[in-house]
């Protein structure tokens, strides 16, 4: 799975993704973390400087492992959804999926087999209900676009569309316990009406 | 650079079939310096007909060395900063004992009655020398094809002594058509009647076996795009086919030319010892449970395949990395885009240069940490 469905430049900087700064929040020092489509590693390594983690990575496109290979990140070449089968069960404290849920082609799949592998789990994503989503698709009458949504229909990246409240719904139908969420527009913290006015959402099972 | 081959003598060796080898020397040759803490000492592991001059120019020849775009200043394998030993395997001819050896018992030539040897002598061997060294443990153990598998082996047999392990373009276990292509090799070998049941060493070398055994090498090392490029159907120094059977083709020039420049430098009874060691190379010991191997491994790994290698496939790496997963381990892996085959590890090295130096400077620092 690509790691970019934010239309960003290959090197991400922690400004530039506020669901980091959130992730970097929750992550407790010298704790086992497992990023699932690590891109070039840009979390992991931040987390390993600052927080001293145990750090692996997923990452399906070779050009993307090669850079997080090169700066020190233990990531692995792979398929999200064939590599979690592998690992024992809690053999990590973490498992992230930062925007990447809506490119992943079983979604419910992966989440289950994130909290077999990991004690909590961690997924962040763009937030479908948003409002600017909204708008577009009343007075367009077709697939937004947006900046939040950058792709046109054919070639996004994105084969799942969700809202905060679908998440929730689906951790309410499948005993997902949510222990923690974050609701960001930009970098600042949403409190009302998360649905309607955030970007993104991030949050904490387990 | 210029670099000189050294050699280490020890007493005596025990060796997986039971016989000991007595006495037996090592070549090897060594770059950069060895830190006052002795903790960035860094052995490469060469492949099947590879030898102990991995880099820098040789005093001898002035030829440079085999793996001179991987070690040197500022390289991946950085001699600014690391103490890079490289040494010759058993069996092989290049400076340490094998069969071409004077067995010091009879005064000629060990030939067959050199002993069989595995990769998991090498490895002792080479062990033996890191520790006449005085190097209490290696921040890396890198090689590709069979250097590899030695790699994977210091990782498994001596895992207190590795930090980390680089194993190239490798498999942990010989498949079929390995063993098949190597059969081929020996086959050619001893079919030449100069081969003598290997007691050659006073007459002359079988040197057309030797040469058909690395032409059928150097095809399984490229790959069909690698050979396109390179010969494609061009006609060697002739605009018509010549309607015999001399030289048409330039790969048919080609591989007679690596043929008989092979004879020169080595010797087909190391030839047979050492692809034997390759096919009886199985890191389980015939078990076929790599997880067990790796129960008591806490190096870090950082695996690399490449995607038109035919010879040791990317799943025979992903499957190690696979096992390694599933046992919790420190893997780092990555199947890098080249047409080069099987020599890649050697040709194509820029992207493989990025990550090995990444992996190795994340090594240090965790080995510090520690």
């Amino acid at each position: 799975m690509s790691a970019h469905p934010l239309p960003v430049a290959n090197a991400v900087t922690l400004e530039e993704r506020p669901d980091f700064n959130v992730i970097g929040e929750i992550i407790q020092p010298r704790s086992r973390v497992l990023d699932l489509g690590c891109g070039e590693g840009e979390l992991l390594a931040w987390l390993v400087e600052n927080k001293n983690v145990m750090a692996r990575g997923v990452e399906i496109s070779a050009a993307q492992v090669r850079k997080a290979i090169g700066r020190g990140v233990s990531a692995y070449q792979g398929d999200i959804d064939e590599g979690l089968a592998d690992y024992p069960s809690k053999a990590f404290d973490y498992v992230i999926l930062s925007q990447t849920l809506q490119e992943t082609h079983a979604p419910l799949q992966v989440l289950k087999e994130m909290l077999r592998v990991g004690r909590r789990a961690i997924i962040s994503f763009p937030n479908f209900g948003h409002w600017t989503m909204r708008r577009a698709m009343l007075f367009t009458g077709q697939a937004p676009k947006t900046k939040l949504f950058p792709y046109d229909w054919y070639n996004s990246p994105n084969i799942h569309f969700l809202s905060i409240n679908d998440f929730e719904d689906l951790c309410r139908d499948n005993g997902f316990p949510i222990e923690k969420r974050y609701f960001l527009s930009g970098a600042t913290r949403v409190t009302i009406l998360p649905n309607l006015l955030a970007q993104t959402a991030v949050f904490l099972l387990g | 650079m210029v670099v000189e081959t050294q050699c280490a003598r020890f007493e005596s060796i025990a060796l997986d079939s039971g016989a000991t080898l007595s006495p037996v020397e090592v070549a090897y040759e060594t770059y950069g310096r060895l830190n006052a803490t002795r903790t960035n000492a860094i052995l490469i592991t060469h492949a099947f007909t590879g030898d102990a001059h991995a880099a820098g120019i040789s005093h001898e020849n002035g030829k440079p060395g085999w793996w001179e775009n991987m070690i040197g200043a500022g390289k991946a394998f950085d001699t600014d900063r690391y103490f890079v030993i490289c040494s010759n395997v058993l069996g092989g001819c290049q400076g340490t004992t094998g069969p071409g050896t004077i067995n010091p018992a009879t005064g000629k030539p060990y030939a067959l009655t050199f002993p069989v040897i595995t990769i998991r002598d090498m490895v002792r061997l080479q062990r033996m020398l890191i520790e006449h060294l005085g190097i209490p443990k290696l921040l890396a153990v890198a090689g590709g094809s069979m250097g590899g598998m030695q790699a994977l082996e210091w990782a498994v047999s001596y895992p207190e002594m590795v930090c980390s392990t680089i194993p190239i373009a490798t498999t942990w276990r010989h498949s079929a058509q390995q063993i098949a292509f190597n059969e081929v090799g020996r086959q050619a070998i001893m079919a030449d009647p100069d081969w003598a049941e290997g007691d050659y060493y006073e007459t002359k070398p079988p040197a057309r076996g030797l040469s058909i055994a690395r032409m059928v090498g150097h095809i399984t090392y490229m790959s069909d795009e690698s050979m396109r490029e390179k010969f494609g159907r061009r006609l060697r120094e002739k605009e018509k086919f010549g309607f015999d059977f001399g030289v048409d083709f330039e790969v048919e020039s080609y591989l007679r030319y690596r043929g008989n420049q092979f004879v020169s430098r080595f010797d087909a009874n190391s030839y047979l010892y050492i692809t034997k060691a390759e096919d009886y190379f199985d890191l389980t010991n015939g078990t076929g449970k790599l997880a067990e191997a790796f129960t008591t491994v806490d190096t870090r790994f950082l695996v690399i395949s490449f995607t038109s290698d035919w010879l040791y496939p990317s799943y025979q790496s992903q499957e190690i990395v696979r096992v390694l997963r599933r046992v919790n381990g420190d893997v780092a892996y990555c199947d890098l885009q080249s047409n080069y085959g099987h020599d890649a590890f050697l040709v194509d090295v820029a992207e493989q240069s990025e990550i090995v130096r990444g992996f190795l400077t994340s090594t240090e620092r965790m080995a510090k940490a520690a």
